[in-house]
């Protein structure tokens, strides 16, 4: 499948933002082709949460585009996001913590009765089997999301990310809170909404999650990109000498924050 | 949905009966420690008046029934007041905007409708309320504005509006006080006349009897729909048969105070009534004011547990952050509450003016106070995200309860603060001590 020929799903080209003197994301770009997971990796601080939170409408950029199937995409505020079929489980989880998994699962798009009131017995019958197919387990649908374990909160958060036929998923850390089972079930879940032609932006500064998932990486370090290339054309030691001194190995493209010489 | 419900109902056989019994019914253990507290205090005044004065006082039909009309306006205001502080805010200007919006109104109804209606109309009572709500609602729009759009914090807001408006309500008059109002405007006041009488009390009480009976049946059948687990069904009769004894019993209270003795021997000789040799027995029955309430705590019950614009309050109060990168307009919901808290403390200016059978720019002074208080005690957190409307309720209860205790008593109105306040601050603190004891498990 040669993925570069088609259309990107995304592109966001010279995207920059500061927050006062910091300039936590300078002129980075990146891209992603559907049914392709795209790994984004970097020391703490390089800039990739602030990254993908411009693509999500959470951050507004200070200058760059950004490009959904090719078409240039205004996205300003969380809602316009998940217009473009834009998901996003956040590194923070950003789960409200008084309200039910159901209620947390459609935040912002409630289902409602035929009067308009809510129809929480139907958004827990929802949850309930959601949460049925991505942790069995998980048996809490009635306590605010606050009494829940780190791991349950992020089956909840990844939950509201998929439920709704999401065309892009932006994970930021997603298994940051999890055990080793419940990372290997993120895995299988990765790959199989890639089969599904989801484009999914996989956030980490552990690379070990991200090469067996990923097909290609983007590295940035100090809000720059320092490469990004194919997983396949690329040793683990180079993808981690890109991250912790911004070297950029043969087999991948050099960015602006690539160390010089 | 803030109260953790449990799921469910297997009881362990040893488990003791009245644990069994709040389990099985799920209600709110903190609400019964808040009508446990309530009792106290009812039965506490009446026995310290028997012991004063020889006989009970406190939990008389007459003063119960008083109790009910005083507490319907801070009632009101604190349904409101809990969503406010459920986002984490604060509306220190309820009281004021009761000044101002109930000298506007005294103001059209009597000096500016009048020419245009004639003094008899039946539209006056009308608009003078519509007014009223339209003027409420756009202040509270006006502080929420600023809150949301400018950042800037509630409790400057709403400290300077408190200023303004009770300025504003003085500008309205020049300091003078609006009266009589309009008469069928002060029947929203309570009095015999307002008041609804003993056969249609029962009426509505037989009304709600049957629509507690009906939510109940239709939850479960709800519930049965989609397969979740029921309450046991001794529970709901449990649930039915103490919801209607409470209606019913207060309905007999009500029913039980008559009309005082020249009010009904006028309303006699009008009717070419026969007064017999006890005096004429008339049921004063519902007042309109508390009806009011009561109809305004459904319906801020219902906005906020069934409707989305609540459940975006209690979100937006649980984590901003998460409730606006979920893609809710966090900054209109702002507006919309507020604006809802001007709105509820429009109606409170309408019945304490109707009460008052005038309109002044005093009105309503200290009044965001006792409605803080009212939400706060009845269990709603100021870190946000935590409270409920019928909590609202009863701290307003308990408040008012209180207040007119010590005024049976002979308590000055010094003293009456003092106490006020101490229960305040020891009732959060209690709160505090019991969540922190609870949450540790
Ligand atoms: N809201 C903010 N206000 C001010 N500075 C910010 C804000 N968000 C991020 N920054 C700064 O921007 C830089 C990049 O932060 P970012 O969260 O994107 O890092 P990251 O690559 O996601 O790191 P991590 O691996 O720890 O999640 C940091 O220096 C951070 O301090
Ligand atoms: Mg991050």
């Amino acid at each position: 499948m040669d993925a570069q020929v088609r259309t990107p799903l995304i592109e966001m080209k010279d995207i920059s933002i500061a927050f006062g003197g910091v300039k936590a994301v300078d002129h980075a770009y990146i891209d992603l082709y559907p049914g392709e997971v795209v790994g984004l990796l970097g020391h703490n601080g390089a800039g990739k949460s602030c990254l993908i939170k411009i693509l999500s409408g959470a951050y507004k950029r200070d200058a760059g585009q950004i490009f959904v199937n090719g078409e240039e995409a205004h996205i300003s505020n969380p809602r316009d996001a998940k217009s473009y079929g834009i998901e996003t489980v956040y590194q923070a989880l950003a789960l409200a913590d008084n309200v039910d998994a159901a209620s947390n699962l459609y935040l912002g798009r409630e289902l409602l009765t035929r009067w308009g009131t809510l129809d929480d017995a139907s958004m827990e019958a929802e949850a309930r089997k959601v949460m049925g197919r991505l942790n069995p387990n998980f048996r809490r649908f009635k306590e605010p999301v606050i009494a829940l374990s780190g791991g349950q909160r992020q089956s909840v958060a990844i939950a509201r990310a998929i439920h709704f036929n999401a065309r892009i998923l932006i994970m930021d850390e997603p298994t940051a809170a999890l055990g080793p089972a419940e990372t290997a079930q993120v895995g299988e879940l990765v790959k199989q909404l890639k089969s599904d032609g989801i484009g999914i932006f996989l956030i980490s500064h552990d690379i070990h999650d991200v090469f067996d998932l990923a097909d290609r990486v983007t590295v940035m370090k100090n809000g720059q990109v320092v490469g990004s290339g194919r997983v396949s054309d690329m040793t683990k030691d180079e993808v981690l000498g890109m991250i912790i001194l911004g070297k950029c190995p043969p087999g991948a493209l050099p960015g602006p924050g690539a160390m010089q010489g | 949905m803030t109260s953790a419900a449990p799921g469910a109902a297997s009881a362990a056989p040893d488990e003791p009966t009245l644990r069994r019994i709040l389990r099985a019914t799920e209600v709110d253990t903190r609400m019964l420690g808040m009508i446990f507290a309530l009792a106290l205090i009812w039965v506490g005044f009446n026995v310290y008046t028997q012991i004063q004065s020889g006989e009970g006082l406190f939990l008389t039909p007459r003063n119960l029934w008083n109790l009910s009309v005083q507490t319907s306006s801070i009632a009101i205001m604190g349904t409101g007041m809990v969503l406010i502080i459920v986002m984490r805010h604060i509306d220190l200007s309820v009281g004021s905007i009761i000044g101002f919006v109930s000298t506007i109104i005294g103001v059209a109804q009597v000096r500016i409708l009048p020419e245009y209606l004639g003094l008899d109309s039946p539209a006056i009572w009308i608009l003078a309320v519509v007014l009223a709500l339209v003027v409420g609602a756009a202040i509270g729009a006006l502080h929420g504005s600023l809150v949301a759009y400018l950042g800037i914090p509630a409790f400057i807001v709403t400290l300077g509006a408190q200023l303004f408006w009770r300025g504003a309500a003085w500008w309205v008059t020049a300091g003078q006080t609006i009266a009589p109002l309009d008469p069928r405007f002060s029947l929203m006041g309570g009095g015999p006349h307002g008041s609804i009488g003993a056969t249609w009390s029962w009426v509505l009480a037989l009304l709600a009897c049957v629509g507690i009976v009906f939510s109940l049946y239709s939850g479960r059948q709800r519930r049965a729909r989609f397969r979740f687990p029921q309450r046991p069904m001794w529970a709901e009769y449990l649930i039915a048969a103490v919801g209607c004894f409470v209606v019913l019993g207060a309905t007999l209270i009500v029913n039980a105070y008559p009309w005082p003795e020249r009010v009904a021997a006028r309303w006699a000789e009008a009717n070419n009534v026969a007064v017999p040799a006890g005096g004429l027995f008339i049921s004063t029955g519902w007042a309109i004011p508390v009806l009011i309430a009561l109809v305004v705590g459904f319906a801020m019950t219902f906005l906020a547990r069934r409707t989305r614009f609540g459940r975006y309050v209690y979100a937006i109060g649980g984590n901003p952050e998460a409730a606006e990168l979920a893609g809710i307009n966090t900054k209109r919901i702002t507006v919309m509450v507020f604006a809802l808290m001007g709105m509820l403390a429009a109606i409170a200016a309408c019945i304490d003016s109707a009460r008052l059978d005038s309109a002044t720019n005093v009105l309503g002074q200290l009044d965001e106070l006792y409605t803080i208080a009212a939400a706060v005690i009845g269990g709603t957190s100021l870190a946000g995200g935590v409270g409920t409307i019928y909590g609202a309720l009863i701290g307003a209860l308990v408040i008012q309860s209180l207040q007119s205790g010590m005024i049976l008593l002979g308590f000055d109105s010094a003293f009456q603060q003092m106490v006020v306040g101490v229960v305040l601050v020891g009732a959060v603190g209690l709160d505090t001590f019991y969540r922190r004891r609870t949450a540790k498990g």
